[in-house]
Formats: structure tokens, sequence, C-alpha cells
């Protein structure tokens, strides 16, 4: 199998600048205001894009480091468990693409909405989910988000404003732009994120929905989260234009460093202000998935592991915070590594308390199939041995 | 939050033909079962009414769809003597563009099955659909094969999703009324030859209040000699049917299911436990279709009580031909269940050879 990723591989890497451009001893007040510039300045299309210097704090980028480590740690987890046969079906995992999913719940409030595809453990627990949720659910437990009943690709929590969850490629899309709608038609000035990838990109029925969104000027934030491959298909061998933050012609985009999460952030603040004044905007995180699609994909056919060693290397987002919290001397490696560790301790302690959890009633094959389901019948297998009224 | 999307689950051409058998005298005369009746209603006026009246009881209900604007609905009326009432008519004039949307062209089965029907499953009650996805479903005339599909029987095999089939005016305005309420996603399929089709309706039914129930069907006319279950057109038919199997002095029992998803399977196996004969009737294609379910429903509770094979009239098992007498072969025709309802009382011998 010819590989030709020399020319994608070069292009990954093209962000080697040092993510800070100027060090500065500052002092411990954790909430004063540091500038960091983005590794590289964002591109606009149709739009002026938003400067790449970006505001914040010492508490914010200590909680990026401590969130990003966490989901991590949490998803190098999964692997385990789910080799280890704990976790079943599919299960598609996000590190390395930790920083869009911290940069996006750093601009934006929980009453705006997030709807994305099956890698959404870790916007999940972005939204207000707990890691014993989170591995509950994968395990298919009752204290699971979805009370078992979901799986990886089906974690919901509408009180975080996180709407799922979706095992149809791209059938997302809608949805986020049908929540959009919502917010429009009661006025509340919030803004939906709906996240898709490169694969999903392509689909027609992102056209329709983002020609609805730009004709009824809806507050809706189309990000693509570019890693690059659509499962074993590089994003050149899928699309005729792979520049997905051109594809919505009349819609302006704006292309985002995905694995800077100062750079999400940006973006993200920026996408919200335009989307509640002007309508849809698409922003494209360039972004890499360091595991294959699934478990059930080595991730090593269609790339080199050169290409993911490169990436791992030169623009990881938990270095790229590390490196910034070191050099604005805001904690130093040991208090680092501490966090680290605190991170891996919880992470087994909810996979601990997560396997305790019980596997759901049986009964529970039946809730929930409506809200209200009066009384109707349904029938288990042999509908002779096992009938239910939904309640 | 409530939605109704005005879904056209066959692609529009406003129908109508001269040629489509008439038969308000026949629903006039079958009027036994109608409580008192003070007004005449047609089904589009009905559905407009609860459409309206729904909207107006709550804020949160919008409708969204192809031509449900400004154009006011695309089936409208063709006969010369009939004022024009189309669907939505009226709406977006009263409740403005906000609350009425007309939507560009979209095709997704996908979504109903995939994404309506299984959230609240899969989120485990955290997030429900409340959407009513109605529309016009199943042959009109003359419409060829891509505009005849009847897909009662695939919704209703998906658990999530509620499934009803309104046939008069009184079951289009409660339906409607109880779908939209609803908070599950509920596929509500109408008929486009019947929305031009007048029904007696009540002070009760034009109340604003007025509901029917999800899962309950109606008996439209007792019998005890043979059970003839029918949903939306077909109802009319099986009407019709009873009429002339009443001089052969068989009573049948006409049910409308009115609910084919939850099926009230209840009411149709207690009625057969009476009659102990069964026809089901239904203009889709047969296999894996309504009647098969119902036919499963009664061998399974109530084998004992058939006295013959239960029998099903159904759309012919091919793609609907544009040709007007084949158009014809292809669907039910009220000799059809006649000859059924016969056969199921041991009047009459099957002819059809098999290969």
């Amino acid at each position: 199998m010819a590989l030709s990723t020399h020319r994608t591989t070069t292009a990954l890497l093209r962000h080697l600048t040092p993510a800070v451009s100027y060090l500065r001893h500052i002092s411990t007040d954790s909430t004063s205001t540091i500038t960091v510039e983005t590794s590289v300045p964002f591109t606009g299309h149709k739009i002026e894009p938003p400067s790449r210097s970006v505001d914040t704090t010492a508490q914010e980028l200590m909680s990026f480091f401590r969130d990003m480590a966490l989901m991590r740690r949490m998803e190098i987890a999964a692997d385990s468990l789910y080799k280890a046969k704990l976790i079943r079906g599919f299960c598609h995992l996000y590190d390395g693409q930790e920083a869009v999913a911290v940069g996006m719940e750093a601009a934006i409030t929980r009453k705006d909405c997030i709807i994305t595809a099956y890698r959404d453990h870790c916007i999940f627990l972005g939204r207000g989910g707990t890691l014993l949720e989170s591995f509950s659910e994968l395990m298919g437990r009752k204290d699971g988000c979805s009370k078992g009943k979901g799986g990886s690709m089906h974690f919901y929590k509408k009180e975080g404003g996180f709407y799922g969850g979706h095992g149809i490629v791209g059938a997302q899309i809608p949805l986020g732009c049908g929540l959009a709608f919502a917010q429009k038609y009661k006025n509340d000035e919030n803004v939906t994120f709906t996240l898709y990838g490169d694969g999903a990109a392509n689909q027609g029925q992102l056209f329709e929905a983002l020609n609805m969104a730009a004709l009824w000027d809806l507050p809706a934030i189309l990000v693509c989260e570019n890693n690059h491959y659509g499962m074993g298909t590089a994003e050149w061998r899928a699309a005729k234009s792979p520049a997905y933050y051109k594809r919505g012609d009349y819609v302006p985009g704006l292309k985002v460093d995905g694995m800077d999460a100062l750079a999400v952030k940006q973006a993200c603040r920026f996408a919200k202000e335009h989307a509640l004044k002007n309508g849809p905007i698409i922003l494209e995180m360039d972004t890499y998935r360091y595991h294959g699609h699934s478990m059930s994909d080595p991730g090593s056919t269609y790339r080199t592991r050169d290409e993911i060693s490169g990436v791992r290397q030169e623009r990881d987002p938990i270095e790229r915070v590390r490196k910034l919290l070191l050099a604005y001397d805001i904690a130093n490696e040991k208090e680092l590594k501490d966090i680290e560790k605190e991170a891996r301790k919880q992470v087994d302690e909810a996979i601990a308390k997560a396997k305790e959890s019980p596997l759901p009633e049986p009964s529970e094959l039946f809730t929930n199939v409506y809200v209200k389901g009066y009384g109707v019948e349904s029938f288990g297998a042999d509908r002779k041995e096992i009938r239910a009224a939904l309640p | 939050m409530f939605g109704i999307i005005s879904h056209k689950l066959v692609a529009s051409t406003a129908g109508g033909s001269p040629g489509q058998p008439i038969l308000r005298a026949a629903v006039l005369a079958m009027m036994s079962n109608y409580s008192t009746a003070t007004k005449q209603i047609m089904v589009r006026e009905a559905l407009n009414s609860a459409l309206d009246e729904e909207m107006a009881a709550d804020p949160t209900v919008f409708l969204m769809g192809e031509e449900v604007g400004e154009y006011e609905g695309a089936y409208k009326v063709r006969f010369v003597n009939s004022p024009l009432t189309p669907v939505s008519k009226g709406l977006l004039r009263k409740y403005g563009p906000q609350r009425v949307v007309d939507t560009p062209i979209t095709e997704a089965i996908d979504h109903i099955i995939n994404s309506a029907a299984k959230t609240n499953y899969m989120s485990a009650g955290n997030i429900n659909v409340p959407i009513v996805f109605r529309g016009p479903n199943g042959p009109a005339a003359g419409v060829g094969a891509q505009h005849s599909q009847i897909s009662s029987h695939w919704y209703s095999s998906c658990p999530g999703l509620k499934v009803l089939a309104p046939y008069s005016s009184e079951d289009a305005r409660g339906l409607l009324k109880t779908a939209i309420r609803d908070p599950d996603p509920v596929v509500f399929l109408e008929n486009e030859l019947l929305y031009g089709e007048s029904f007696p309706v009540s002070d009760e039914v034009l109340d604003s209040s007025f509901c029917l129930p999800i899962g309950k069907a109606k008996i439209e006319k007792e019998g005890k000699d043979v059970t003839i279950t029918a949903f939306s057109r077909m109802v009319g038919y099986a009407l019709k049917a009873a009429e002339i199997l009443e001089k052969e002095d068989l009573e049948a029992e006409v049910i409308n299911l009115r609910s084919i998803r939850p099926l009230d399977r209840s009411l149709i196996n207690n009625s057969v436990r009476k009659t102990n004969r069964l026809v089901t009737v239904e203009e889709g294609f047969p296999q894996h279709g309504v009647g098969a379910e119902i036919c499963a429903s009664v061998v399974e509770e109530n084998f004992n009580y058939l006295d013959a094979p239960v029998e099903r009239i159904s759309g012919a098992d091919a793609p609907m031909p544009y040709a007007a007498n084949l158009e014809r072969l292809a669907l039910p025709q009220v000799e059809d269940v006649v000859r059924a309802a016969r056969r199921a009382c041991y009047r009459s011998v099957p002819t059809a050879t098999t290969a």
C-alpha cells in the first residue's frame, strides 16, 4: 500500500514555532492577564480573522492543563478497558484533540449548546460530566450517564448544554442547526457549536442545514474537527477541497490551530460574537488524533508512526500548555507532574467505582422508549414469556 | 419545545382527480357512530383548525416545512365547488414567520428513525423529542411509483415512534391535537385524497380541548360476523364493503385503527373473539405490513377463536404503475374487501392459483 504521507506529514508539523514568543516573570496573582500569541495566525474566509494575541490568566492555563490531563488519562484508560473487553462495541478516542474541548469551554457558558458525533467522551467531561458517569456508561453499567443504555457514542447532558453523542455520521449537524433555531426562537442570546469531522464534511445534510442556518441567521457555529483522516481515508482522498473552513461558500469561516487551546478559545469567542449578530460561521480546527478512528483501527495502516510521533512531539496540546506554565513560572515541573499523577489517581478511582456499578435491571430494556407510554405493551424476544407495559 | 414538521412523506404534486370514487355518500349513511352531528367539515379544515388551536395555546409550538407558510400548503383542493382551504392556510398570517417557517427542500428518513425515535432511549430520558412529522402519505392518483409509497409499516416497526393515521375529520382534529401535545416523536400520516372529504363533527369535536387518545382504535360500525380492520382511506372502503355485505346478511364490524403504533391489540382481539373472522385492509405493500402484524397478534392471542384463516387485502406487491387501469389493479378496491370477507365467512372459495 503506497503511502504518500510525506506531504501531509510536513503539513501537519508546520507549526514548529515555540508557543511563547516572550518570557516574563509574573507575580503569583493567578487572575492577572497574560497575553499569549497563538502558534499561527488565524486564516479567514470571507471574514476578518481575530487577532492572534489571546488574553488568559494563570488560573485558566492551570485549568487547561488539569482538564486536558484528565481527558488524556480517561481516554488512555478507556483503551485499556476496551482491550480488557470491559468496553464493547465501538469506542472512538479523542486523545490529541483535547485542546478543542477545553478551549471551547473557556469561551462559552453551559447555556450555549454543544453537539458532536461519536468521539464524545471528552466533550462530555468538559460540559460537566463526571468520570464515574463516563466509565460506567462505557462499561454499560447503571451509573452511566445514559444508565448504560447508550454506550460510548451516546453520552448526553442536557443540563450542561450537551446534546450528544451521535452515531450516524453527519446527522448531528442538522440537529445542531435545530438547536440554534430553538435558541433564536427563544431569543436567549446563546449559540450552538455543532462539531463534525473531516469525514462528515462532505455530507449533503451539512449543506442543507447550513443553507437553512444562513437563510434564517441562526446562531449556529459549525466546527470541523479536522484530524485529517476520515476513518482510514486521508482528507485529500475524500475531498476535492479539504479547505473545510472555505466550504461554506457564502458562510464565513476561520481556520484555527486545534492543538492550541488558546487559539481555540479565541476562535470560539470570536465565533460566538459573530453568530449572535450575523448568523452561522464555520470553524476548522486543525487537530490530530493519536489513536486510530476507533479501537478496531490500529491507526497505522494509512499513516506512518513517524507522523504520529512527530505530531506528539511538536504539537501536543498538553505539552504546549506545560511549556507556557513553566515559561511563565506559574508552576514547576514537579507540580505539573503531581497534577498528572492526581489525574491518573482520579481516573483509577473512577474506574474502580464504575466496575462496582451493577448492570442495569432487565426492566430497563423497556424504560425510556417513550416519555409517555400510556401503558402500551411491549415484548421481549419471546413475546409469550416477556411482556412489559411501557410507563 | 414542540415542533411540527410538515415533512412531505410523499413528495408533492397537488392531488385530486375527478375519477376517484366519491365516498361521501357512503360515509353519511354510516353516521350511527358519530355523536350528535351538527356540522360538516373537511379533513383539511379539521387539520388546519387543530394546528391553529394548538399554536394559539402554546407559544413554543411552531410549524416548519416545505410550502407551509407563504404557499399555505401544497395540497389545495381542485374540486370546483369547494373553497380553497389548504392545510396550513392562514397560519403564517396569524402567527408570523417566526412560528410558521418555510423550509428549503430536504429529505431525511434517517433522522426520523435514528435521531427522533431513539434519542430518548439512548439518553435514558435526558433528551426527549416532541416533534410531529406530518404530511400526506400513500398513493394519490396517477402519481407513479416513487410518490405512492406508504410508510406506515416502516415507521411502525420502530420502537420510540408513535404512528397515527386519521380517517375522518374527527380523527384528524383529535389525533393531531394529541400528537402536538405528546412529548414523543409522532409520525402523522395524512392522506391527500381525504383532504377534501367532509365528515360530520359534533360540538365536542369542535371544542379546542378535544383530543383523541393514542393507541386506541375506533369501532366505526359494529357487527357480529367478520372483523374488518382498516386505517386512513381504507376505512371508507371497508365501510362501503360492509354496506354491500349487509345485503348478503353478513354483518361486518369495521375497525378504524387510528393508531398504527401503538396498535390497539386488545380492541382488535376482542372484536375477533366476537366475530371469529378477520380481514385486514391496507393500501401499503403486503410483506411485513400492518395486516401481517395484526394477523400475528390475533393468531398468537386468540388462535382458538378463529373459525377461518385471516385474510389480508393490501396494495399489490409491485411498484405503483402509472396507467390508470394498472393503478386500479395495484390498489385495494371495495370488491376486494367484500370478496375477502365472503371467503372468511366461507361464502366463497379462493380462485387464485399459485405458481
